[in-house]
């Protein structure tokens, strides 16, 4: 096709302005790949908020260190317990007797019924990695668990502050006026009441009282000092959360693009979630990130004055505050969990600075 | 001012109100009364008991002459002891007033020294140094740090005497108790103390020739601890909570370890007594340094 067509321009008048194809070939004509035009591109990539952010915080070393250590700390969590042959509540037992002799054993020990036992049938049992405890119980999967209730107990009550905080921040941030005023009068109110007090206070007081409510259902596992842990989170904590959405949302809607939403009709509640949530989700992320270790901590301290979850259950904090009575015979039992709440705290706390770093785009 | 100090005594008044009251009516739910022991009581004398302590009369006529009775400093006796709540409370407090006023004077001054050192040497080993510290410090609960250092100076290396009341060695307690705040303090300042180096003031101070220590001293540090003074209401609530399990661990006779000790033995009237205490005093420690702050930084407005 493209042959004839050129053989039929030839035939043209000689000082026809026409261009003499002949001197061309249909290669030189064909469309730019992408790649070529990308070269003629000045600018970079255009990138999302997030990505931008992304990159930030993966130029940043300790944010990075943390992940990897979090994450390993939560792989750990969710294999152990398939490994381990050992159950979190389980009183060790040789061949289906209760061993007496495997209590407080140092790590990587044996009782004498096990050494027997594998003596006699020269099968090998799982080592107790940290020993086991004075109910004879292997310490290293009561410390598996331990981080498994802190670190859920952290996220719940954190999802929890951040659920409520939104909604009520959003609200009075909003709609501005008597209602704002009212609403943040009641925040003023409750964050001036001392929260660690009024914790103790309701974990003391649910505890007597919740048990009959819960018996029999699933909340009966996780115990009533569990539940009360997340009704004073749910009660107290969210008021900071709440403070700080609703400053945003006082910045955010006074934008020109909220404006134009309003212009064309678009409803309350769409604005908020299409417009203005969308712009405080930074503070929002940071905040939430923040909020786990302070949960954690707070858990942690219930858990030592003897207010955490119930027996046989544990948390990290129980499990130190356990090992006290053995502290200077077993200290490895008080300092595993100990440091185990530490890195995580720690690791969370530098997590969420380098979110702020880098998805803060006021503090850049 | 006078506007804003009465507003905020107001709130102050409403939130102590508010916590005695959570704290009464929460307390009433705790099924069975205090009298009812195991060994039965005759019907007239749990009678005549519940006469004298007004336990026959409604719930919100209870909580009125409850209060009533706080400001007149009757604050009911322990229900385990059967001690006078009050001569308790004032008593073990002044073990723990001494310890906590300590560690937050440590708190501050460490505090404010190490977040100067870190604002002035910006990026240089003595400021990584102090960051990392300061991480570490705040990752670190406080009832963690005491057991451990119990563990370490007292149990293994004997360095530092176990606690008595005779002798008593304040250095591990107000370690454990005063790190968390002085990780916090040095931030702060450390972050107020880098805004004000660039202020113009600074600069004016410089080129007319005002020696670096009184530019740092005079002109720096004194706006850099306006931020410091906010942190004083949050620190005495962390000391005063903190203090519970450190005085328990370093078995200290004071408000805190005698809290946790009603908590375990279900003391419920010193529970009630010593948290609308605690309450009274983290508030007017908030109360005092909201208006502090007010009065200390003219650059402040009020509503």
């Amino acid at each position: 096709m493209q042959g004839n067509g050129n053989e039929e321009l030839k035939k043209k008048q000689f000082l026809s302005a026409q261009v003499d194809l002949s001197k061309f070939n249909s290669a030189q004509f064909e469309a730019a790949t992408d790649e070529e035009k990308k070269q003629q591109d000045v600018m970079g990539e255009s990138t999302t908020f997030f990505k931008d952010g992304m990159r930030r915080l993966r130029k940043n070393p300790l944010a990075m260190a943390s992940i990897i250590i979090l994450l390993l700390i939560i792989v750990t969590i969710i294999v152990a317990p398939h490994i381990v042959p050992y159950k979190y509540y389980e009183i060790i037992s040789v061949d289906g007797v209760r061993d007496k002799s495997a209590s407080n054993l140092a790590p990587f020990t044996y009782s004498k019924l096990e050494t027997q036992y594998m003596k006699k049938t020269g099968e090998k049992l799982f080592p107790h990695i940290l020993g086991t405890d004075s109910l004879s119980r292997d310490y290293f999967i009561r410390v598996i668990y331990g981080t498994r209730v802190s670190l859920s107990v952290g996220i719940v009550a954190s999802v929890m502050v951040l659920m409520i905080g939104l909604l009520y921040g959003s609200i009075a941030g909003y709609f501005g006026g008597r209602i704002d005023l009212i609403m943040m009068r009641i925040v003023d109110i409750i964050y001036s009441l001392p929260d660690m007090l009024i914790i103790i206070l309701l974990s003391v007081v649910l505890n007597q009282t919740l048990a009959p409510f819960i018996a029999g259902t699933v909340l009966e596992s996780l115990g009533t000092n569990m539940i009360s842990i997340f009704i004073v989170f749910g009660l107290l904590y969210w008021v900071s959360m709440a403070r700080l959405i609703r400053g945003q949302i006082l910045t955010i809607k006074n934008n020109e693009y909220v404006l134009a939403a309003r212009c064309i009709g678009t409803k309350n509640g769409r604005i908020l979630r299409r417009h203005i949530l969308p712009n405080c989700l930074s503070v929002i992320i940071i905040t939430t990130a923040l909020q786990v270790p302070s949960a954690i901590f707070t858990e942690s301290y219930l858990s030592f004055l003897g207010l955490g979850v119930s027996a046989p259950l544990t948390s990290l904090g129980s499990l130190a505050n356990d090992a006290r009575a053995g502290m200077q015979s077993y200290p490895h039992r008080l300092i595993v969990p100990a440091v185990t709440i530490c890195l995580i705290v720690l690791a969370l706390n530098l997590l969420g600075d380098g979110l702020r770093d880098a998805f803060d785009s006021k503090l850049n | 001012m006078v506007k804003y100090t009465i507003k905020r005594i107001i709130l102050a008044i409403v939130s102590i109100l508010i916590v005695s009251a959570i704290t009464f009516f929460v307390m009433n739910i705790i099924p069975g009364g205090p009298f009812n022991k195991e060994k039965a009581t005759s019907a007239e004398a749990q009678r005549v008991l519940e006469e004298r302590y007004n336990l026959d009369k409604p719930l919100g006529q209870q909580y009125v002459l409850y209060m009533n009775n706080l400001i007149h400093g009757d604050w009911g006796i322990s229900l385990h002891s059967g001690r006078d709540i009050w001569g308790e409370i004032s008593s073990r407090f002044k073990v723990s007033a001494r310890l906590g006023g300590m560690a937050a004077v440590v708190a501050i001054i460490i505090g404010l020294i190490l977040g100067s050192v870190a604002a002035l040497t910006r990026n240089k080993w003595p400021d990584r140094l102090i960051v990392f510290l300061t991480t570490l410090g705040t990752a670190m609960p406080s009832f963690i740090l005491a057991t451990l250092l119990l563990l370490v100076f007292c149990l293994k290396l004997g360095w530092v005497p176990v606690w008595s009341s005779s002798k008593p060695n304040y250095v591990l307690p107000i370690i454990a108790l005063s790190l968390y705040p002085m990780a916090y303090i040095t931030r702060l300042t450390k972050t107020s103390m880098l805004d004000a180096l660039n202020q113009d003031y600074i600069r004016t101070a410089r080129a007319k020739g005002v020696p670096a220590w009184k530019v740092i001293f005079k002109h720096a540090l004194r706006n850099a601890l306006i931020p410091v003074v906010t942190y004083i209401g949050p620190m005495v609530a962390y000391i005063l909570t903190g203090s519970m399990v450190v005085e328990n661990i370093f078995t200290i006779g004071g408000l805190g370890s005698s809290f946790v000790t009603s908590i375990t033995n279900r003391d419920y009237t010193m529970i009630m007594a010593t948290t609308i205490f605690l309450a009274i005093l983290m508030v007017v420690a908030n109360l005092l340094t909201d208006i502090a702050y007010k009065l200390i930084d003219p650059r402040i407005t009020f509503e």
